[in-house]
């Protein structure tokens, strides 16, 4: 796939690469034991350290420590035994020491890489350059007064994650797919929650232009951004502006850019010309984070499926197709759910089940999939009776309507809705008996040579069992005496 | 290495200090002073030696991942000049 | 027993005189109470609290009387007002702090209340603990109790620690707690004529001490004898989950390691201390201190510290980097004064502007500058390397030897005001101190004799790591030798 796009002077290539902060789904703080979750009250997730007061002193989480650890495996990433936590210092009302705590140096989690799937079915392999701990600023809300800024610390001090790309990216596409994977793996590992909106998950984008195979080109940075959508708008005019740019013959500025969602472009952001000098060092207050290889591999045996393993699987042992293997695996819960109802019904049955009914009526209902109505045994149950001709698929599908809307089981729906086929051919015999001796003359008919009769005597039992009868089975007890 | 003004004035600035205009001259000479003096340590072949950070614990404690501190905004924000509780404040910033 | 008797007592002898019923925590309070107020010419303390020390003396009598009181308890002391304490005003001598009223305790304070002693008050320092007089305090200088008998120039206390030591050597508390992080208890400690304990780094927790710098701050005790520092320490010391750098190791009972001589400890004695123009008076104290601990039974040898004249500019390096990041937070925003300004980088600038005094402001300007792009390596990774070198140099010392001996400072007490106009003739104050801050070893001052004005001259007894047990013996040789029984002429007037 060509990623190159058109200039006035010809074709450009466009080399990306991401920093995105993870936000780590723990009960509190990296370094402190206030709640790290959203939504309180101003300022009331705040610990002394958290508000920078005199001789506070942070102590490392250790969930955060595993989350770093274990996308750090996700990723195939190198894990440093060894990691050291710096000062990053610079002023900010949001940042109350007057540094952020993070790792410069010598990060948790080394070099790795993650395979991402583009449109056409193709991977393509992102180089990941590191992954670092770091602390999270608070908020600093500029609208609830006309003089003042106000400050609420509440996020300050959350762990972050920040995962860092080479510049293998060359298109807003394939930016949209790692962003997309990385979220995945993300969810999928329980580390993070993935929610952009909420600021969970956000991405700088570093970005510039070259001539294909030319030397790399001044890039720019946007800062924050927190959807995929934006992401794709933003790298798209971003892009544009550059090229426009140099073939006026003018020069990139570095500089960090920030999207505007409503005018759909990206402005340079106030030049803060000292903020670079941010004089990292050690943070004496913490000693280095010391993993031993044992602490590592019991990790690793903790560590769930991740997702391209569990597709793989879903392929090659249970027969799904790519197609179905894919959505179904692409979240975690859903892939559960699948999985459950699998173990007892046919799989591919039950991943149509999962993809048409399941979803369709998540949708409709707004609910995520450990919100559905029906269990995924209670589904298998129904699938099963469909395997094994008990009802018909028409009849499922109404059965399944019923169990989600009232909760019922599917055995007591198939009950209460008298669904149950008659198979039984005893039965069923009895029920032909009575229509042939009732119907002497089409019998006669029939015989003479009008075997399109047969339909007749079909919907005569059909209806003599009140539609409960298996018409196949119909079917095949009508001919076998008929034919006699 | 000499600090001139100009330097003087980007380290105040850095460290956000305000330094009146007629104590750079003063400053400069007192810091050049102490600099000189810590620049005796170049004499010193350090090639090969690894930095010492800190001294004591070699390895950092790792804290369970429980909740058992905030929910004390008043006492957080006790101490703050002009409060607007439950916030902190600062003069506006224009972003 | 009078009040002036009661101040004669130390901890050990008071313990036991309050344990036995010969009188009560409230009397030996009020004691010192009068004994605050009599000394408050000497600046001593920036915040008295009167009110809680009776408060902590009712409590101290009651867990006296049902049996459950400790070493500590019921003694009345001074706290350096770099600890925060819960409810009650906390500076670290500086403006930029303003009313600040912590709502937490420092670990150490709360040790120490818990065990029962009685909180006289805060105790002046200098500004964040910057400084070897005392002068660089916002509340103006603490002044030694001892005088100089020809023009009765206030001297100084020393510092950072100097209320503190002034406190106890004035009579104004039993004991008082300081922090070490060039030479802040130890310099203190031997002008004024009293013992100073520095631990090992990571004995006692720094949570909640204002931090100057991380890697080299530590608390620890100043008191009129080694066995009552001894006792103190026991008592502030101790693993604090709160702190990562808080060395996971079990107290011992220091006070039962003073006994048992010295005989067949090896001495070191670093030649390379035997500085240029060395003050006669102190070659001549630290000789008559080798001669002590030899005729003690402790095996004097020389070593060699060749990085020794190195760790004073190192330390100029580290502190200031670490201090520079650290007072960051003192911004005018969660608490403290604050200086408007146009917006907010100036109300940033004019609150640190005018909020931190001169020399703290100097530190931070070269902490700034030591860690700015293109200097970093040139100066901190510099000194690291060279604090490195310097921490090697102590072990290899160690492998030969079981503690080191050398002089405290290198001069008696001297007037406040001198040594104003020249940051680094101030700076050498500490060129004795630095070197086991920076390698984190435990350090103890003694008083051993005075000069020829009658000022107080101290020794230094150096450990290793975690090994207070031998400095606190070695200690005890030179008290037990020494016999310094001068007391400042202030102390005697004041409460007689």
């Amino acid at each position: 796939m060509s990623t190159l796009i058109e200039g006035r002077e010809g074709q450009w290539e466009l080399v990306i690469g991401l920093e995105t902060h993870a936000q780590v789904t723990s009960e509190a703080k990296l370094f402190s034991g206030a709640s790290a979750s959203f939504g309180a009250k101003p300022n009331s997730h705040v610990s002394f350290l958290d508000a920078g007061m005199p001789g506070m002193l942070p102590v490392i989480n250790q969930r955060c420590v595993e989350a770093a650890v274990m996308t750090g495996i996700a990723l195939n990433a190198e894990i440093n035994l060894v990691s050291i936590f710096d000062r990053k210092n610079y002023f900010y009302p949001d940042l109350p020491l007057g540094y952020q705590i993070s790792q410069f140096s010598d990060p948790i989690v080394g070099e790795g890489w993650l395979d991402i799937e583009l449109d056409e079915g193709s991977t393509k392999r992102v180089g990941i350059t590191r992954l670092h701990l770091e602390q999270d600023a608070g908020k600093s809300l500029h609208d609830q007064d006309p003089f003042r800024t106000f400050i609420d610390l509440n996020r300050a001090g959350v762990g972050l994650m920040e995962i860092v790309t080479e510049p293998d990216i060359h298109s807003a596409d394939e930016a949209a797919a790692y962003v997309t994977k990385l979220r995945e793996i993300l969810r999928y590992l329980g580390v993070c929650d993935g929610n952009m909106e909420e600021g969970s998950l956000r991405c700088d984008i570093n970005i510039s232009v070259r001539k294909p195979g030319g030397a790399l080109g001044t890039r720019t940075e946007i800062k924050n951004v927190n959807s995929i959508r934006f992401m794709r708008e933003a790298i798209a005019f971003e892009a544009r502006r550059q090229v426009e740019i140099i073939e006026d013959g003018g020069d990139i500025d570095q500089e960090t850019r920030l999207f505007d969602p409503d005018r759909g472009e990206t402005r340079s952001m106030r030049s803060k010309e000292d903020s670079h000098d941010y004089r990292y060092f050690p943070d004496p207050d913490l000693p280095p984070l010391v993993l031993d290889t044992n602490y590592i591999a019991e990790i690793k045996s903790r560590m769930p499926e991740l997702p391209d393993a569990k597709r793989s699987r879903f392929v090659n042992e249970l027969g799904l197709t790519e197609y179905d293997a894919n959505v179904i695996a692409a979240d975690k819960s859903s892939a559960a759910y699948f999985e459950k109802a699998a173990e007892k019904a046919e799989p591919k049955l039950v991943a149509n089940w999962v993809m048409g009914e399941v979803f369709g009526r998540l949708n409709k209902d707004g609910l995520s999939i450990v919100e559905a109505n029906v269990a995924p045994e209670e589904l298998a149950a129904l699938v099963v009776m469909i395997q094994d001709g008990k009802i018909s698929g028409r009849q499922a599908k109404e059965a399944f309507e019923k169990m989600w809307s009232e909760g019922m089981g599917a055995l007591a729906v198939i009950q209460e809705l008298g669904l149950e086929q008659i198979s039984d051919d005893g039965a069923i015999k009895e029920m032909v008996a009575s229509v042939i001796s009732a119907n002497p003359d089409k019998v006669a008919e029939f015989k003479a040579g009008k075997t399109q009769l047969l339909g007749f005597f079909v919907g005569q039992v059909m209806k003599a069992s009140k539609g409960k009868a298996n018409p196949k089975a119909v079917n095949a007890i009508l001919q076998e005496i008929l034919g006699q | 290495m000499s600090l001139d003004r100009e330097t003087i004035v980007r380290i105040a600035k850095l460290a956000r200090i305000d330094v009146e205009d007629s104590e750079i001259d003063g400053l400069a000479s007192e810091l050049n002073n102490i600099l000189d003096w810590v620049e005796t340590l170049n004499s010193i072949s350090t090639e090969g030696v690894e930095p010492m950070v800190g001294v004591g614990v070699s390895k950092a404690p790792l804290r369970m991942d429980n909740t058992n501190d905030g929910d004390i905004a008043e006492a957080v924000l006790a101490n703050a000049p002009d409060p607007a509780p439950p916030y902190f404040t600062v003069p506006k910033v224009i972003e | 027993m009078s009040k002036s008797e009661l101040l004669q007592l130390d901890i050990a002898t008071a313990g036991k005189g309050l344990r036995d019923g010969d009188f009560t925590a409230i009397e030996l309070t009020e004691a010192y109470l009068d004994a605050v107020e009599a000394s408050r010419e000497l600046n001593i303390f920036i915040t008295e609290t009167p009110d809680r020390a009776m408060a902590d003396a009712v409590a101290a009598d009651k867990s006296i009387k049902a049996g459950t009181s400790s070493k500590m308890t019921g003694m009345p002391i001074g706290m350096k007002d770099l600890f925060c304490t819960q409810g009650i005003k906390t500076t670290a001598a500086s403006n930029i702090l303003g009313e600040f009223i912590p709502p937490y305790e420092s670990t150490i304070s709360a040790r120490l209340k818990a065990a029962g002693t009685i909180l006289l008050g805060k105790t002046n320092l200098d500004e964040f603990a910057m400084g070897s007089s005392n002068t660089t305090s916002a509340f103006g200088a603490a002044i030694n109790p001892w005088e100089l008998t020809e023009d009765k120039k206030p001297l100084t206390p020393g510092g950072s620690s100097g209320g503190s030591a002034a406190a106890v050597a004035a009579g104004a508390a039993i004991a008082a707690t300081g922090t070490d992080t060039g030479g802040s208890i130890r310099q203190p400690a031997a002008f004024c004529g009293i013992v100073g304990m520095k631990p090992t780094y990571g004995r006692c927790s720094r949570w909640g001490v204002v931090a100057f710098a991380s890697s080299l701050d530590q608390a620890g005790p100043f008191a009129r004898t080694v066995r009552d520092a001894a006792i103190m320490l026991e008592t502030m010391a101790g693993h604090d989950p709160k702190d990562s750098t808080s060395a996971a190791q079990a107290t011992p009972n220091f006070e039962a390691l003073i006994d048992g001589g010295v005989k067949g400890m090896r001495v070191g004695i670093p030649k390379e201390y035997r500085v240029e123009d060395m003050p006669e008076e102190i070659d001549s104290i630290w000789r008559r201190g080798i001669e002590m601990v030899t005729a003690a039974g402790a095996e004097v040898v020389e070593v060699s510290l060749p990085m020794t004249m190195s760790a004073l500019p190192t330390y100029y390096i580290v502190a200031p980097a670490e201090a520079s990041a650290n007072l960051a937070r003192y911004d005018g925003v969660r608490y403290g004064a604050r200086v408007e300004g146009d917006d907010l980088n100036g109300m940033y600038s004019a609150t640190r502007g005018q909020g931190f005094g001169k020399e703290v402001r100097r530190r931070i300007m070269i902490g700034t500058y030591v860690l700015s792009a293109g200097y970093y390596d040139a100066y901190y990774k510099k000194a690291q390397r060279v604090r490195t070198l310097i921490s090697q140099d102590f072990d290899n010392a160690f492998h030969s030897v079981d503690a080191l001996l050398t002089p405290t400072t290198p001069g008696a007490a001297f007037p406040i005001g001198e040594k104003e106009d020249d940051p680094i003739s101030m700076y050498l104050n500490d060129v004795f101190t630095v070197p086991a801050s920076l390698a984190g070893l435990p350090a103890i001052s003694v008083p051993v004799g005075s000069n020829e004005n009658g000022l107080p001259l101290g020794l230094q007894i150096i450990g290793r790591p975690f090994d207070e047990g031998s400095v606190f013996r070695l200690g005890q040789a030179l008290e037990d030798a020494a016999q310094f029984d001068k007391r400042p002429r202030l102390t005697l007037e004041g409460f007689k």
